[in-house]
């Protein structure tokens, strides 16, 4: 039998704001554990929390990209569970009165458009941190709340995902979303972006869903494709083999790569949610609804339009360069001062990709800012250094932070177009290999690449290989 | 009279006029302590030394001349559920009983910048869950006018500090009638403020739907003057009024000529004790004679208060209280996992009455439960304040007993929840409305102070202290202090 | 009896409780007669009746997104029954 697998997602983000969802702690990342708390997040007796302005605004942005319409009225509830990474054992979130109902993004896979609604949109703060002992025979677990209170939107999805491919494009459509908003550094190796998937699987053609089971701890877009694709095969199998699926908790085992059921001793969960009392409810006017509409600012899809339209890109680099903002950014910015914008496109989608990725870093933290680039590509055109030196030179500008020309002159990379001075480098290698000079004279053409090579050599590369060629088939 | 039953606004003006000083004050408070805090037992910590530092300070101050409160220097209490920084604050639970805050109480903070010397923590029933200061988990306090019977609850200790004169006011909590029935039982002025008068910040959760903060104080012009200092708008409250604070002192004018009051005949039928309600009905002629138009008229929710009260409150206690498991702060017993020792830690750091509302609120939360009991209470709720929208559009005020009965017998309730929450049953829909009301003392039954409870709509504390000190001017002699 | 002896084990549970066999006795029957007196409210028809959850008709309270200074971590520490290497220690959580 044929299957198909249905996946809706769970995302949540943390909002950059400076301060936490209901107290002034800084929200900054990476601090010495414990030392970004306060009594309202710790959760001491007697204190109350009250809602940053801008985590709302955030959720109210974010909303609007995603299509989604804005609650007149929303309130906070209180969710109750004991984790010892929960300071109150209750989270302030959202329940039957969210932020956002009713939106939708748009996915292409294979080419094919789709639509795939989004549920709902709302507000919570997040939890701590748990660090379990590493030590041998370690029994105990600490715990840093650094983190707690730190704003987060819930994004939930409708089950309209078909595939690991589907929802690996929709995390990335949605990264792309909010990183254009501004209103999340989606960083997933730092949490704060972060996926739970549920998946279910049935006969392709039914309409009626399966057994679903919810997937945690994807924390990367492989991470979230294997593990789907590795639970969407553990379900088929198992009702191939005529054994049914149990509704659970999984997560997945990114050394093993399986997917693992969480089978807590806990009781069945019963959140026992209700009006958080310490807050009042909030009345999103259509005034303030407009007023962030306003601030929205160009979104992928738009953009990626607009890329092929003003600058002729085509479209598959138009969508690799809008796939994030900072790139695109880095784009415009590059071919405002360099403006032929497909070799602009080629060069960040080949050699400077790579080297970012090798360093892990986002665009906006490359240490080679556009104008640098635009600087290379612009000794590039005007002959005084090969491509060849110039892919050479990025690498130098990536791994000091120099700049394009400063290096080409500090090195003497700049390009030999000395007539004089190459010929006699090309009679010296001429010289110096009769042999191979023989064999070209005999027909065999390859040899002349060889005496290039020797010229490059010789030249450490700087040798306009043009002239190098023009001047080798005149002797020969 | 002695010093130490003064009441605030008398040991301020002596204050002021250099007649004794803040240090002088404060010792004679100290020495009042001594001499009868073993009989009444209203405080868990006493703070003697942090007293005379701060009242030397005071005394400092006034010598150069600068300008000082009116509560400058005047020796008050507080209940030990706000919190105090450097100060433990143990809500008379083993779970704190060693836990000290980092942070001051929006009130406690206000009162420090009055001038007022902390003496002492009172004792509570644990987590204000109570009406007699008997859920205490370190003693109970006794009741100053007979020292078998409880003061009342849960700021018993804070109403028989006042009573006793171990302080010149104390400040309590009231969820469901904590401040006004101790000041019942205890013959002083005890006002609970509407909900949102008084920022909540620093006070350890109950219900935080319904806790209020108010005081406890030896006369109603001492009410109108701490009301003063703790009340406005508080930014770390979301839930405190960002409305202008009135001149609560302007507002003791002995006059409620022409003023229509509301007798609730609800607040008069079964359950209630015979001479309590003859002292209040003798209490509401006198309000006639002094002008006022009465007027019997009805709350027909009243009686589903409670019940709506001890499914609403627990409820969010269940909550409030989840917090205390061992992990950052306050008591932890170990375990052989994080789940064993907070069910260990939870057994061993509450009492029963604690665990009682948080087993009644979880239920009353739990999946399948929720509409039938939580939503419901708070529909009821609804119609409750509608009651009291309805008789404000007609009276000014209303006026009913504070409590069914005087001060019970020690050990006489514990064991039956249900006769224990009865004593509320007057001060109970007051909260669930979140209206303000003042308990003041109006006569004598069986030896014992009878408390008259009036209530006004939302933010007229104002016509409360009116109608109080008409009263209170009118009878002084019911301002009488016990014999210890 | 609305609420039986197993309900009162789960509840405990939720509530993250430990009831010897007395309080779990003594608690079922407390917690029936409290429940049986709030049928009371059952007599009661609230249809079409908004819940109050608060009191207050107050909307819209925020802060502005400012950073202030928290706890020194010392201070933040200081209450807690054990840590280490300046977080809260807990028994480990699997």
């Amino acid at each position: 039998m044929e299957y198909e697998a249905v996946i809706g997602l769970e995302v949540h983000v943390e909002l950059k704001t400076a301060s936490k969802a209901f107290c002034s702690c800084s929200t900054a990342f990476g601090a010495p554990p414990n030392t970004q708390v306060c009594p309202v997040c710790l959760g001491l007796p007697g204190v109350l929390p009250v809602i940053n302005r801008q985590m709302v605004e955030f959720g109210i942005k974010t909303a609007l990209a995603l299509n989604c319409s804005i609650a007149p009225i929303c309130k906070f509830d209180r969710k109750n569970y004991y984790y010892p990474d929960l300071p109150k054992n209750y989270q302030i979130s959202q329940y039957d009165l969210p932020l956002a109902r009713d939106g939708y993004l748009e996915i292409e896979v294979d080419g094919v458009k789709k639509r795939v609604g989004i549920i709902r949109v709302h507000m919570e703060e997040d939890a701590g941190k748990l660090i379990h002992g590493e030590e041998p025979g370690a029994d105990y677990s600490l715990v840093d709340y650094n983190r707690a209170g730190v704003p987060l939107l819930e994004i939930v999805s409708a089950p309209d995902l078909r595939s690991p491919d589907e929802a690996r494009a929709y995390m990335e459509k949605l990264k792309a979303i909010l990183e254009y908003l501004e209103v999340s550094d989606c960083k997933m190796q730092e949490g704060s972006l972060r996926c739970d998937a549920n998946v279910s699987v049935r006969p392709k053609g039914s309409t009626v869903f399966g057994t679903k089971t919810e997937v945690k701890n994807l924390n990367s877009f492989r991470a979230l494709h294997r593990a789907l694709s590795y639970e969407i095969e553990r379900q088929i199998s198992l009702l191939e083999r005529g054994e049914r699926i149990i509704q659970e908790t999984r997560a997945w085992d990114e050394q093993r790569q399986v997917t693992y059921s969480l089978r807590s001793k806990e009781e069945a969960h019963d959140y026992r949610y209700f009006p958080e009392p310490d807050l009042v409810p909030l009345a999103i006017g259509e005034e303030w609804i407009e007023r962030v509409r306003s601030t929205l600012p160009e979104l992928p899809d738009a953009r990626r339009e607009r890329l092929i339209k003003d600058y002729g890109l085509p479209e598959y680099d138009a969508r690799v360069i809008t796939g994030s903002k900072a790139l695109a950014d880095y784009f415009e910015k590059a071919v405002s001062l360099f403006p032929d914008p497909k070799q602009v496109s080629n060069w960040l989608m080949g050699d400077f990709m790579r080297l970012l990725n090798a360093k892990g870093l986002e665009p906006q933290e490359a240490p080679v800012p556009p104008e640098n680039l635009a600087e290379l590509l612009k000794l590039q055109q005007e002959g005084t250094i090969s491509i060849r030196i110039a892919k050479e030179v990025l690498e130098e500008m990536f791994a000091t932070g120099r700049g394009a020309r400063e290096i080409v002159e500090a090195k003497g990379l700049t390009q030999i177009t000395d007539v004089a001075q190459l010929t006699a480098i090309v009679e010296k290698v001429l010289a110096a290999h009769p042999k191979v000079v023989e064999d070209y004279r005999k027909g065999k053409e390859k040899a002349l690449g060889f005496l290039v090579g020797q010229v490059m050599k010789e030249t450490r590369g700087k040798a306009n290989p043009n002239l190098v060629n023009q001047l080798l088939k005149e002797r020969l | 009279m002695e010093l130490f039953y003064l009441s605030a606004h008398e040991a301020a003006r002596l204050l002021q006029n250099k007649e004794i000083s803040a240090v002088e004050l404060t010792r004679e408070i100290l020495k009042r302590i001594e001499q009868v805090e073993d009989k009444v037992k209203a405080f868990v910590t006493l703070t003697p030394e942090k007293a005379l530092e701060q009242a030397k300070a005071v005394d400092e101050a006034r010598a150069r001349g600068e300008n000082l409160g009116p509560l400058a220097g005047v020796p008050m209490a507080l209940k030990d559920n706000l919190c105090t920084e450097g100060i433990r604050t143990t809500c008379s639970s083993k779970m704190l009983e060693n836990w000290i805050p980092p942070y001051d109480a929006f009130v406690v903070r206000k009162l420090r910048e009055a001038g007022a010397i902390l003496v002492g923590k009172c004792n509570m029933d644990e987590f204000a869950m109570g009406s007699s200061t008997e859920n205490s988990r370190f003693f109970p306090t006794r009741n100053p006018w007979d020292l078998d019977r409880v003061p009342g609850g849960s700021s018993g200790g804070s109403a028989a500090a006042v009573a006793a004169g171990e302080a010149f006011f104390a400040l309590g909590s009231d969820t469901g009638g904590s401040i006004r029935q101790p000041a019942s039982f205890c013959g002083v002025v005890g006002l609970k403020p509407t909900y949102g008068r008084v920022s909540r910040y620093g006070l350890v959760a109950f219900a935080s739907s319904l806790d209020q903060i108010g005081p406890l104080t030896r006369d109603v012009t001492d009410c109108a003057l701490v009301l003063q200092a703790i009340a406005g708008h508080d930014p770390l409250d979301s839930t405190s009024a960002d409305l202008p604070v009135p001149d609560y002192l302007a507002a003791l004018r002995q006059d409620i000529k022409g003023l229509k009051i509301g007798v609730p005949k609800e607040y008069f039928g079964p359950g209630m004790d015979r001479e309590v309600v003859s002292v209040v009905r003798q209490a509401i002629d006198r309000l006639s004679d002094l002008g006022a138009f009465c007027e019997e008229t009805s709350l027909p929710h009243t009686e589903y208060a409670l019940p709506a009260y001890y499914l609403v409150a627990p409820a969010e206690a269940s909550s409030n209280l989840a917090r205390y498991d061992g992990v950052a702060y306050g008591f932890r017993l170990p375990g052989k996992d994080v789940v064993d020792m907070y069910m260990k830690t939870r057994r061993e750091g509450f009492g029963a009455e604690v665990k009682r509302r948080i087993m009644l609120g979880t239920y009353a939360l739990s999946a399948g439960y929720y509409d039938a009991y939580y939503l419901k209470a708070l529909k009821v709720r609804t119609l409750i304040r509608r009651d009291f929208d309805q008789a404000f559009e007609k009276y000014d005020v209303l006026v009913t007993p504070t409590s069914p009965t005087v001060a019970f017998r020690l050990g006489e309730r514990v064991g039956d929840p249900l006769a224990m929450y009865m004593s509320d049953l007057c001060t109970i829909p007051v909260n669930m409305a979140g209206l303000p009301a003042i308990s003041i003392p109006c006569g004598f039954a069986q030896g014992l102070p009878v408390g008259l409870q009036i209530i006004a709509k939302p933010f007229a504390e104002e016509i409360l202290f009116r109608v109080a000190y008409t009263f209170e001017q009118a009878t002084g002699n019911f301002r009488r202090w016990p014999e210890i | 009896m609305p609420l039986s002896r197993e309900e009162v084990e789960h509840v405990a549970l939720l509530a993250r409780l430990y009831l010897s066999e007395e309080e779990k006795e003594a608690y079922t029957k407390q917690l029936n007669a409290i429940l049986e007196y709030m049928e009371k409210l059952n007599a009661l028809n609230t249809e079409g009746v908004e819940p109050t959850a608060h009191v207050l008709p107050l909307r819209n309270v925020f802060r502005e997104d400012v950073v202030k200074p928290g706890l020194p971590r010392e201070k933040a520490l200081k209450g807690a029954p054990a840590t280490r290497e300046g977080q809260f220690e807990v028994p480990r959580v699997v």
